[in-house]
């Protein structure tokens, strides 16, 4: 039985770029902005990497596919570097790419940077692609939202709960995550809102209105890891440690088969019970401190409230109206606004997940910070309800 | 004696009142101010050949039904396709043998009247399937934009004496130019009615239909149906001329659904055996640059058939469109903006569509040979999570079965013609999900556990170059009158 990568990789460094609708800015340069942050943070220069891994999603979008644009950009020392991509989960498999490798022993400092230029289509929402040369000839011309939106009337079919009902939960996650972006600076939404114009909004895809859905957004984030003995060799004496990293691809159940309920993401239940297995969590609502989860429409966000194991099944609405996963609830999510408010630059936001993590782990989260976490938890759902990739990792403090 | 075996009809759900049609444009057409009744238009997912399918799938409700089948013919005047067998792509749709002698009939109003004395001429391996079906453009304004109807319908015959058998046919040639369209014209130009009908209806028909009763030895006074589609003055004129009854005159529908091009006749032929008593003649008529006459006399089992939708039930179902502006954009009359979202190339790979045609127009599914696990699309390892069988799965066709919602979205993001784009999951009644667009349901129609059918519609429109996708869509039930 493998014995998994809990506290084999540390993070030594970590930057973020200011997230938004970054007309001034290209990839390299949203790329360099996390990139200086992160070495001043880890302490490192560049010729220390021994390899790096990038992200991004829309290779159509000016990044390109391969990895030159990041060895390129960054000038990056002749080492290996490899361009990684799954849906929405791109910015979390950068990281699993480099994590492993220093888990391995193949090197001992790694970079993982996701990136993601998405305001150069010259339309909202994200832009339009092929599904696939088979795919196009009988799937719906569907958009993300629409294809998010099918959680919706078959999470009120499910549990016997009113529409209208379930919109008013769907509208208080989108009002925590603006509480919450305020404090957030390099947030792309910082303006508070209230549900009442969350539930009057112009519909997008029912029942998800558009303050029920993230932002588009520019914008990088980056990871330098290495291993704890590394970590301690540079004078670190505490470090934010890989507790688990564990990541489910849909199989073609959800698409293809009739006992699927289109109320619940299969793959997130199995992600996340394995990763509470490989980080040793029995009971993550008493365990973990925080956590910033795919909240890519508001639907998704109250669903994975019970997918990851939080809300009972049916109970997620009453919670969220509750405020348990406000910043002061018992499980705070999305402290830094979340894909909803800080945005969603798709290649990037597995790594900006971790950046909040990490900061709130080290108290550095400034306004937001919340008192003495411990365990943080991110989770991406990549694709569609329908066929998806589901991330699942646990970071927590570790001393040297 | 060969006869007809079955029919069906389609009519689009969509109807567009006259008064609709008199208030956009009576300014230019005071007469339009005037007109009554409504007419059939195509959502914008549907053309003749989707409308074909539809019909014929009506004619033929059984697998054993289309196993009969083994010549297809395709009768319209506006195929999508100019170049690619119109009728072996509603073969494959049908899912019939592809032993099957495929065939487009065009170039007149009288093509699927022609088909049919063809078909029922032919001695043939086995049964003849008619299909017939056209939806014209007409210029806004115009009188045939509120005359014109959108529709089709499908019979099929057989060397049997079926339902109604053939007696007498006799067909007249001439080259009488009532209205005409060039090939890459997209609306007829037509000429004076007077002169139309005076030296083109009452002169040619008459003497085509005496020439036939003469031949058959059959008196006029006889004739139970006059299946004769003009309107109903100019109707009763050559009747009396032939000394048909008045009461044998079949409705034309005008009032319900307009005339609906080459497949009218069929329709209308449709109406008169819904009604038909056995040992009663039919006389079918078609027109266009010349004439065509059948008579057919209805058998002892016309009273047991019954249609799987009768054209009442077809006029019956029905929803009002109360956008006259959309009905031109779905005519492809007004450049409407649908934004940047409606540039999505939608380039089709032939490669693909070919290999996967069987699961694409014919939409079939793959049954698990061990676990019987029923899945869209056919997968080389059955998705039931016990069970991973790799190999052939055995072909199920879903077309004909039943579904229910799962769950669906109304999208106003995603481009479509109509917005909202409305799709969901659907659960069969056979197992099984697909993840598949919608048809025909309008705004917060759409309710999880709703049970739909599927309807072969088109997909996609490739205008880059000059291509249509189709494919099957999950649609309402309802049979019923719909309001708007």
């Amino acid at each position: 039985m493998a014995s998994g990568i809990r506290d084999k990789v540390v993070i030594l460094g970590m930057g973020c770029a200011r997230f938004g609708e970054r007309w001034d800015c290209g990839p390299d340069d949203l790329m360099l902005e996390a990139f200086e942050e992160a070495t001043r943070d880890a302490g490192i220069e560049r010729d220390q990497l021994e390899a790096a891994w990038l992200g991004v999603f829309y290779d159509e979008q000016s990044v390109s596919k391969s990895a030159l644009s990041l060895a390129m950009t960054l000038r990056l020392p002749q080492i290996p570097v490899s361009r990684v991509e799954n849906l929405c989960a791109t910015g979390t498999e950068a990281l699993r790419g480099a994590a492993y490798a220093v888990a391995s022993g193949a090197c001992d400092i790694a970079l993982a940077m996701g990136v993601e230029k998405l305001k150069d289509t010259g339309f909202g929402g994200l832009p339009e692609r092929t599904k696939g040369t088979f795919e196009d000839l009988w799937q719906p011309g569907f958009t993300p939202p629409g294809a998010f939106a099918q959680l919706g009337a078959a999470y009120a079919a499910k549990h016997g709960i009113a529409i209208d009902e379930l919109r008013r939960a769907m509208a208080h996650v989108s009002v925590k995550s603006h509480a919450n972006a305020l404090h957030a600076p390099k947030a792309h939404l910082r303006k508070a809102i209230t549900s009442d114009q969350v539930l009057s909004a112009p519909m997008i895809a029912y029942p998800l209105g558009v303050l029920d859905c993230c932002g588009v957004s520019d914008g990088a984030a980056c990871a330098i890891v290495t291993t704890p003995e590394m970590a301690k060799s540079l004078g670190r004496r505490d470090a934010v440690a890989i507790k688990a990293m564990q990541l489910v691809a849909s199989n073609g159940y959800e698409l293809s088969h009739a006992d699927w309920d289109g109320a619940h993401t299969p793959t997130t239940r199995r992600a996340a019970t394995r990763a509470y297995a490989e980080a040793g969590v029995k009971d993550p609502s008493r365990e973990v401190s925080l956590m910033e989860v795919h909240d890519c429409f508001s639907i998704t966000e109250l669903v994975l409230m019970e997918d990851l194991g939080f809300s009972a099944e049916g109970r997620a609405p009453t919670d969220i109206l509750d405020g348990r996963y406000d910043r002061d609830g018992r499980n705070p999510c999305q402290t830094d606004g979340g894909l909803k408010c800080f945005g969603h630059p798709v290649g990037a936001s597995g790594l900006r997940m971790v950046y909040e993590v990490y900061n709130q782990l080290l108290g550095r989260a400034g306004e937001r910070q919340l008192p003495s976490p411990s365990l943080g938890l991110t989770h991406n759902l990549g694709g569609i309800p329908n066929r998806n990739i589901a991330s699942v990792s646990l970071f927590g403090l570790k001393t040297l | 004696m060969s006869g007809i075996q079955s029919w069906g009809v389609c009519i689009p759900r969509l109807r567009l009142s006259r008064k609709t049609i008199g208030a956009a444009m009576g300014w230019v057409n005071p007469s339009l101010k005037t007109a009554r009744g409504e007419r059939s238009i195509c959502n914008w997912d549907e053309d003749s050949l989707t409308m074909a399918v539809e019909a014929a799938r009506c004619a033929l409700p059984s697998r054993a039904a289309r196993d009969s089948v083994s010549t297809v013919m395709l009768a319209s005047t506006t195929l999508p396709f100019a170049d690619r067998s119109n009728s072996t792509v509603l073969a494959s749709a049908l899912s019939l043998d592809d032993s099957a002698l495929t065939l487009d009939v065009t170039g007149s109003q009288r093509s699927a009247t022609a088909a049919l004395a063809q078909a029922l001429s032919s001695s043939g391996r086995g049964h003849t399937l008619v299909a017939a079906a056209d939806r014209r453009l007409a210029r806004p304004g115009s009188d045939q934009e509120s005359s014109y109807g959108h529709g089709g319908a499908a019979i099929v015959v057989g060397a049997d004496e079926g339902v109604a058998e053939l007696i007498a046919q006799h067909h007249r040639a001439a080259d009488f130019v009532d209205h005409h369209r060039l090939t890459d014209s997209p609306f007829d130009y037509s000429l004076e009615e007077r002169w139309v009908r005076e030296a083109g209806w009452q002169t040619l028909v008459p003497d085509t239909l005496q020439a036939l009763l003469t031949n058959a030895q059959i008196a006029s006074k006889d004739i139970a149906h006059l299946v004769i589609d003009a309107p109903p003055a100019l109707a009763r004129k050559i009747a009396s001329l032939a000394g048909i009854s008045e009461n044998a005159l079949v409705d034309n529908l005008a009032a319900q659904c307009g005339q609906t091009g080459v497949g009218h006749p069929l329709l209308m032929l449709a109406s008169a055996l819904e009604r038909a008593k056995a040992g009663e003649l039919v006389l079918l008529v078609g027109f266009g640059q010349g004439v065509d006459a059948l008579l057919f006399r209805a058998t002892a089992k016309i009273g047991s058939h019954k249609p799987s939708r009768s054209v009442v039930e077809a006029l019956g179902d029905r929803r009002e469109e109360t956008e006259y502006t959309r009905f031109l954009s779905h005519c492809g009359l007004l450049p409407v903006e649908f934004g940047m979202r409606a540039e999505r190339d939608s380039r089709t790979a032939q490669t693909v569509a070919w290999r996967r045609h069987e699961d694409i127009y014919a939409f079939t599914g793959g049954r698990c040979t061990q676990c019987g696990t029923v899945q869209f699309p056919r997968a080389r390892v059955c998705v039931a999570p016990a069970c991973r069988q790799a190999g052939e799965q055995e072909p199920i066709p879903l077309a004909e079965k039943t579904a229910r919602i799962k769950t669906f979205t109304e999208d106003w993001l995603a481009f479509s013609p109509r917005p909202p784009l409305v799709y969901g999951n659907v659960a069969f009644a056979v197992g099984g999900n697909a993840f598949i667009e919608f048809a025909d349901f309008a705004p917060s129609e759409a309710k999880v556990n709703d049970e739909v059918r599927f309807v072969f519609r088109l997909k996609d429109i490739d205008r880059t170059r000059g291509f249509r996708r189709y494919f099957w869509k999950a649609a309402p039930m309802n049979s019923a009158a719909v309001g708007s």
